[in-house]
């Protein structure tokens, strides 16, 4: 049985499953539940100043595909809408019966010293592990000065990083915007100010449809819509993509990260942690099947642990970050060839219609003896795993190195390249 | 809606929007689809399950319809198991095929729930045309035509419209009058008039029909049925399923229908499933079909089986009735095994086309060449009265076909 305990930016937890800042971890109510699922700790939903503010009626956006509801989820709620007294005495009751796990405590308020040195202190007292600093949250907040208003400044986020250090003994984690052209400035940003770990992604500014009858931007509030945080399975890829920048950059290597978006189950948690992560906080999943999906995903990951014999996550986190790297250092010479399976071939013809239509024309229709048949056209093909991926049944399409003959060429060295050595004019 | 009433009630109920949205998203939307290779009236499949995917239900509709204008009773009676979700390729996957007939009904329910049809007729023509038989072949054919433009009269023996559909076919396969309801619509086109207790032969004449109009179309179904030829055959308490099943569908309150406690059915196809199973549904309490060959040779496809069984008929392979006996106020049957007693027996041992004088008869048929014109100049013919296929969509498309040819015929 593999070993889950993680320890990020210096505060253990049983498992790397938190659950992130938002409505699942909204009140004690909540996160005494999520425990007793088995979450290893949550990220309180983010605390403001007092008075609260005030949230709308109609809060998610919604997108289905193909049938699949909450493919991807958007929503116009802000931060907590209970006093800051209250928030705080939850706190450090759950925190008190639950010792073990890890509660970290989402924050925001306005941009200025005074009001982020008053909130730390407060926090502190609760007993809480750390703080998370909500530099991403991209609707309602922003307009006010603050969420990815901070967070699209690098020099914002070091300067309040850098106070939040100054003015508490807790670690510190900054949870970054995804609604910038580049992340690593931001995470870099972080790490000047003194950042304990960076966690990421917040929500993607979206809106998640229109509706046709009213003509109103979803979700809509008494006929009007406004954008909203896109996040769930569809924001995944993304997420990676920015996580592993971060790992792989010579400017903010080895700065922790917590992995957040779009994370369902222990096997895309085991792909942030391969990509850089050394926890996760999951959301959309919880919000569309309830706490109970913790369980599959403890005993997901600690089985393929097993099976891959790592004894715990340091054994295998990060390790494919080294094999993220630029187009340019990629193997111009390596070469996959489509192969059919012919015996699980259901003649759904898919594959032929993407290759035809919009490929390489590679894939033949055939009829022998007037059964279809669908047969690669090896000169053709350019293993681009189109046909691989559109064809519905599992293993029946394969991409198959072939031998090129040829020695390991990155476009670096390319003749074609002009700014190559090798360049042949 | 009275118990026995309830009991005749939708065999498969409609799917929910939300099951139709999942099932639609399951098709894989193939290049050079089987399924409409296997549809004998050339279906869009994929097209109209993906309309019904993206909530075009309008164009999921009008590419169902205007190949088969009766895609509403189609989706409720066609064998789909053995047409279009045989070939599906979740089938050649040893997986459950799309629910084609059912994605069908979603569709074509939705337009009739509109109120109208999506086509447009065409500017009149001046042309007549005469169509005989009100069945699926016969207003298959007046609709196609209605649509270019053509006038249409149909004549039917009978006092209702529709056919089998409305005659022939089991109560809980067209439920909620459905076949007049796919009548009204259908004719909702214009052009076309029914003309009732018509009957060919009687006080209908085809020669009369040639002068007066331009070309006629013969649906006329098969009408007569084959007779067992054994002794004891025309016993009191022995009738044709068909009439059983007629009478029933036509039957303003079915609890009058008394077949006695024990009924035998002898046949092997769908029209002895349907017969059997209802004998059940109307409270008879032993029903058994006696059938003179093995399950592989019946008609009556594997669901269509296990739906009588489910319904609690027993089904006897390999009992050829040898004679029927009367005895103690009920029936003897003897077959070369074991004998059975029946307070009813319904005949259902096919039927046959009746016969019709002046026209060209292959294998009692009617003649018809690839365009569906028979020995007669101007005459056409298609549906179960010709060879073929004995389904209602296949009578569908010989309607459609036939239609095709007379256009062409009246030099359009």
């Amino acid at each position: 049985m593999a070993d889950l305990t993680t320890i990020f930016a210096g505060i253990r937890s049983p498992n790397p499953f938190w659950l992130a800042s938002a409505p699942p971890t909204d009140k004690a109510y909540n996160v005494e539940r999520a425990f007793r699922a088995g979450w290893g700790g949550v990220v309180w939903k983010t605390l403001g100043e007092d008075p609260p503010i005030v949230n709308v009626s109609s809060r998610y956006g919604a997108v289905s595909y193909g049938g699949t509801r909450i493919a991807g989820l958007n929503n116009i709620e802000l931060i907590t809408d209970r006093p800051l007294d209250l928030n705080l005495q939850e706190i450090t009751q759950v925190k008190r019966s639950w010792p073990d796990r890890a509660m970290v405590v989402s924050l925001m308020v306005p941009c200025t010293e005074e009001s982020w040195k008053s909130i730390l202190a407060r926090v502190e007292q609760t007993g809480a592990d750390g703080v998370e600093l909500n530099f991403g949250c991209p609707h309602g907040m922003s307009e006010r000065g603050m969420g990815a208003a901070v967070g699209q400044v690098p020099e914002y986020v070091e300067m309040v990083t850098r106070w939040c250090k100054q003015h508490s003994r807790m670690p510190v984690i900054v949870k970054l915007t995804p609604n910038v052209t580049d992340i690593v400035k931001a995470a870099a940003a972080a790490k000047a100010g003194g950042a304990d770990a960076v966690s990421l992604i917040n929500t993607i500014t979206s809106i998640t449809g229109v509706n046709l009858d009213t003509m109103s931007p979803e979700p809509m509030v008494d006929g009007k819509g406004t954008h909203g945080g896109y996040c769930g399975p569809a924001v995944k890829p993304i997420a990676l993509r920015m996580v592993g920048e971060i790992a792989r950059d010579a400017t903010t290597r080895g700065l922790p990260i917590s992995g957040i978006g779009g994370i369902s189950t222990w096997r895309d948690a085991a792909e942030f942690i391969a990509l850089g992560a050394t926890n996760v906080q999951v959301c959309t999943a919880a919000m569309h099947h309830g706490f109970k999906i913790v369980d599959d995903m403890i005993s997901g990951l600690s089985n393929w642990m097993d099976a891959k014999g790592y004894a715990s996550l340091p054994d295998f986190q990060g390790k494919a970050i080294q094999n993220f790297v630029h187009w340019d250092d990629l193997n111009l010479n390596y070469k996959t060839i489509a192969r059919i399976d012919q015996d699980l071939c259901i003649k759904c013809g898919l594959c032929y219609a993407a290759c035809e239509d919009t490929s390489h024309q590679s894939i033949a229709a055939l009829r022998v003896e007037g059964r279809r048949r669908y047969e690669i056209i090896d000169a053709e093909c350019v293993g681009c795993n189109l046909c691989a991926h559109v064809c519905p049944v599992e293993y029946c399409i394969t991409m198959v190195p072939v031998e090129s003959g040829q020695p390991h060429l990155t476009w670096k060295d390319h003749p074609n390249n002009p700014s190559s050595a090798n360049f042949a004019g | 809606m009275s118990d026995i009433e309830s009991r005749f009630a939708d065999a498969h109920p409609p799917l929910t929007h939300a099951q139709a949205v999942v099932e639609a998203n399951r098709c894989y939307f193939c290049h050079d689809a089987p399924c409409i290779q296997a549809c004998p009236t050339d279906i869009d499949v994929p097209g109209f399950i993906r309309g019904i995917a993206t909530g075009n239900l309008a164009g999921a509709a009008r590419k169902i319809l205007e190949q088969n204008i009766f895609g509403g009773a189609c989706a409720r009676v066609c064998p789909t198991e053995i047409l279009c979700e045989r070939a599906c390729v979740w089938t050649e996957a040893g997986e459950q095929p799309i629910a084609i007939g059912a994605l069908q009904r979603v569709a074509t329910d939705w337009q009739m729930a509109q109120g109208e049809q999506p086509f447009i007729r065409a500017a009149p023509t001046g042309k007549k045309i005469a169509v005989v038989g009100a069945g699926p072949a016969g207003l298959s054919c007046a609709h196609a035509l209605a649509l270019r433009g053509h006038e249409v009269r149909v004549f039917d023996a009978k006092p209702k419209p529709g056919g089998l559909n409305e005659y022939g076919i089991a109560a809980y396969k067209m439920a909620d009058a459905f076949a007049a309801r796919e009548v009204e619509f259908i004719i909702s086109i214009g052009g076309i008039d029914i003309e009732y207790d018509r009957e060919l032969g009687e006080t209908l004449n085809l020669a009369a029909l040639r002068m007066e109009y331009d070309a006629v179309f013969l649906g006329l179904g098969q009408t007569a049925v084959n007779r067992m030829g054994i002794p004891g055959e025309d016993l009191p308490g022995i009738h044709d399923a068909v009439d059983f099943i007629a009478e029933l569908r036509q039957a303003e309150d079915k609890a009058t229908l008394n077949l006695g406690r024990r009924v035998i059915v002898i046949g092997g196809g769908n029209t002895a499933i349907d017969a059997a199973t209802q004998a059940r549904l109307l409270g008879a309490e032993e029903v058994t079909i006696l059938y003179r060959r093995g399950p592989e040779h019946m008609s009556a496809t594997p669901e269509e089986q296990r739906w009588a069984r489910q319904h609690g008929v027993n089904i006897h392979f390999h009992a050829a009735p040898l004679r029927v006996e009367q005895v103690e106020g009920a029936l003897r049957i003897l077959t070369a095994g074991q004998n059975f007693v029946a307070d009813t027996v319904l005949k259902a041992v096919g039927q046959k086309f009746a016969g019709l004088d002046g026209v060209r008869l292959e294998n009692g048929r009617i003649a018809v060449d690839a365009v569906h014109t028979t020995s007669l100049a101007g005459v056409f013919a298609g549906g179960d009265c010709v060879a073929g296929q004995d389904l209602t969509v296949r009578a569908v498309q010989d309607g459609k076909l036939a239609a095709r040819a007379i256009h062409a015929f009246l030099g359009f």
